[in-house]
């Protein structure tokens, strides 16, 4: 959070990027088949790829979209008012779909939307029709199976008027993968009164960087819940995603958990700009030190009123070693207004673990016990099924993480 | 069960319990009365081993094993229950998960929660906004899932309405009976509890320092008639139950 404070006026700046050699990383990767089943990937991938809440079998899902480092292997759609292919495709599809490219993020914002803009390499296009109410999650996978590449993924998600969709993503890597960059553009267009569930999960490796680069626009009556959840180690992790409530009674509600391993550096935040009367925001972050960094931000703008938004923010440090830095940052630019925030970051109460060992749990058990309970994605409001689903992936990773 | 042996116990440099010596035995219900601050509370958190009770003499035999240097967990499962009075809230944990950790076999949580009117808060968040009568009934659940064989129960009527302090005093004796040799510890200030759960004696802890044994009515009614400071000096009945003076 730096400010320049010239002549009086306030100038918010942007986080500054750790520097990342995109030079260093290959552009290219071989082609991969496109599969026609997908149960028959490795073990090893479908593992890999649940992990990330990615379900192999397609089970529960309205649709897959899997891309493995370069290639599109798997697209469908299993729901009639969806529309699931890769945004190449799409492009050919609808000639209308330009004016949606690049309209909420901004190529120019830094070196990563620039290379994207440059060297785009697919990325999925998801649309659910006027008034479609898809009933499960449809998953997308973007997966890095060559190691040392970058993957420049440009995503398109369109929820047209009165409809509703949940979108699970999964971004992993493939277990022999221990260096790449992920660079993905995802552009969200949330219309009148439609809603749209995006849950992305993240399943990374220790030397891999990542930059996601995400806006969404949200128009009048319409809600968008955006859900992130990294538990995984990763390099070099940062990204800032930004919702524009652009009409009356828009809503806006991001959750985040972060688990920071020893080496991993995070630094993710969640913005909401209020510009329409009426609406709301709410931004929830959950962050673990294990021994690595997490700068945890959040931002909420108001430009009109009545608006009211809420930024809260709890981190645990479980060890001596990492650090949590939460930056909460509240803008209100007119008269009735009404934005709070709340940051805490402590350790785990040692009233909490001795009033579980009193009733008999071992140190350990009371410890896991709450820690888990920190995780607890509840606090996402999430449908019952996509819980379920979300917490299946969360054990995948917490076997590894504790 | 227990016997409690000059126990004397700091929380930081601060002394909370001066050279107390007090034995419960196999089946006993020992009523430990005492006005606010006295250390009661602390007696319990002591017993329990809580890290911040620290003993700097005496010790504590439960079972006819010393467990000075037990940690919290090993006195839980050698049998040692605490219902605590204000108890911690627990984000994400729920009710139900640390019932289910921790009860024994054939223990039905929903039955146990339906008979004390708590199903609805299984699925909440322990501790999360409960009112003082929910607190002691999910504290009781807890302890009632365990089944421990001594029993610490800290101002169990605090906070409790008339209706539920029935159910609360039922609740107790069912921990109680489900073995002829279990004991139990009940603090109590009002001694409300006792037209619920008998105790077999009663002890007052004034200032730190345990002051009389006896019978634990005749004890509540001079506290009542005369107060607490009157104890402290009648020391002349101390640790013969049979004929504890109500006047001097």
């Amino acid at each position: 959070m730096v400010h320049n404070m010239r002549r009086g006026k306030i100038k918010r700046q942007e986080p500054q990027n750790k520097q990342i050699d995109i030079a260093s990383y290959n552009k290219d990767a071989s082609p991969k088949a496109y599969v026609q089943n997908l149960s028959g990937m490795s073990s090893a991938q479908k593992k890999t790829m649940l992990s990330a809440g990615v379900d192999a079998s397609g089970k529960g899902r309205s649709g897959t979209y899997l891309q493995m480092d370069h290639s599109v292997v798997h697209s469908n759609s299993l729901f009639a008012g969806l529309e699931v292919m890769s945004t190449t495709q799409a492009l050919k599809k609808h000639e209308w779909l330009d004016n949606y490219f690049w309209k909420a993020v901004n190529p120019q914002a830094d070196e990563f939307t620039a290379q994207a803009h440059t060297k785009p390499n697919h990325g999925y296009f998801i649309r659910a029709l006027p008034g479609a109410k898809v009933v499960f999650p449809l998953q997308a996978c973007l997966f890095i199976t060559q190691n040392n590449i970058m993957q420049t993924v440009h995503n398109i998600i369109i929820v047209e008027e009165g409809s509703d969709l949940q979108v699970i993503t999964g971004c992993a890597t493939a277990e022999d993968v221990s260096r790449g960059l992920h660079i993905g553009i995802s552009e969200f267009y949330v219309k009148k009164n439609a809603r749209l569930t995006f849950t992305m999960v993240h399943n990374w490796a220790e030397d891999v960087s990542v930059r996601p680069r995400t806006a969404a626009i949200v128009e009048e009556g319409a809600t968008f819940l955006s859900n992130y959840i990294c538990l995984k180690p990763v390099k070099n992790l940062q990204m800032y995603p930004k919702a524009e409530l652009t009409g009356r009674g828009a809503i806006a509600r991001y959750n985040s958990i972060l688990f920071a391993h020893p080496g991993s550096h995070l630094d993710v935040g969640s913005k909401v700009i209020l510009k329409a009367k009426d609406s709301k925001a709410e931004i929830v972050a959950r962050a673990i030190s294990a021994g690595g960094e997490i700068i945890a931000r959040g931002y909420l703008k108001a430009d009109v009123a009545p608006v009211k938004a809420h930024l809260e923010c709890r981190g645990l440090m479980l060890k001596e070693s990492g650090k949590i830095y939460a930056i909460p940052e509240l803008e209100g630019n007119t008269a009735g207004v009404d934005l709070s925030h709340e940051a805490a970051v402590g350790k785990i109460a040692k009233e909490e673990i001795e009033y579980l060992m009193a009733r008999g749990m071992t140190q350990g058990a009371a410890q896991a016990a709450i820690v888990r309970g920190f995780l607890d994605t509840s606090i996402m409001g999430l449908p019952d099924e996509l819980n379920k689903q979300i917490n299946k992936a969360i054990e995948a990773c917490e076997k590894e993480a504790f | 069960m227990i016997k409690i042996q000059n126990l004397t116990v700091k929380i930081a440099d601060r002394e909370v319990l001066s050279n107390i010596n007090l034995e419960i035995k196999k089946g006993q219900v020992m009523a430990l009365l005492g006005p606010n601050g006295s250390g009661k509370t602390s007696l319990i958190m002591a017993i329990m081993g809580f890290s911040d009770y620290k003993i700097t003499s005496g010790d504590i035999i439960f079972k006819g094993k010393r467990i000075n240097n037990a940690s919290v967990d090993e006195r839980a499962r050698m049998g040692i229950g605490a219902m605590f009075q204000r108890p911690p809230t627990i984000r994400g944990v729920k009710t139900r998960q640390v019932v289910d950790l921790i009860k024994q076999e054939n223990f039905s949580t929903d039955k146990a929660a339906e008979e004390l009117n708590l199903k609805e808060f299984l699925g909440r968040d322990i501790n999360s906004g409960f009112s003082g009568g929910e607190i002691k009934r999910s504290e009781l659940l807890q302890l009632l899932a365990g089944s421990p064989s001594l029993s610490l129960f800290d101002e169990p009527e605090s906070g409790v309405d008339m209706e539920n302090i029935v159910l609360v005093g039922k609740m107790m004796n069912r921990i109680l009976r489900k073995n002829k040799d279990n004991a139990a510890l009940i603090i109590t200030h009002t001694g409300y509890i006792f037209d619920y759960v008998k105790p077999d004696r009663g002890c007052i802890l004034v200032g730190s320092k345990l002051h009389c044994a006896g019978n634990p009515k005749s004890i509540l009614t001079t506290i009542k008639k005369h107060g607490y400071q009157w104890c402290i000096t009648c020391e002349g009945e101390r640790l013969k139950d049979k004929s504890h003076k109500t006047s001097r």
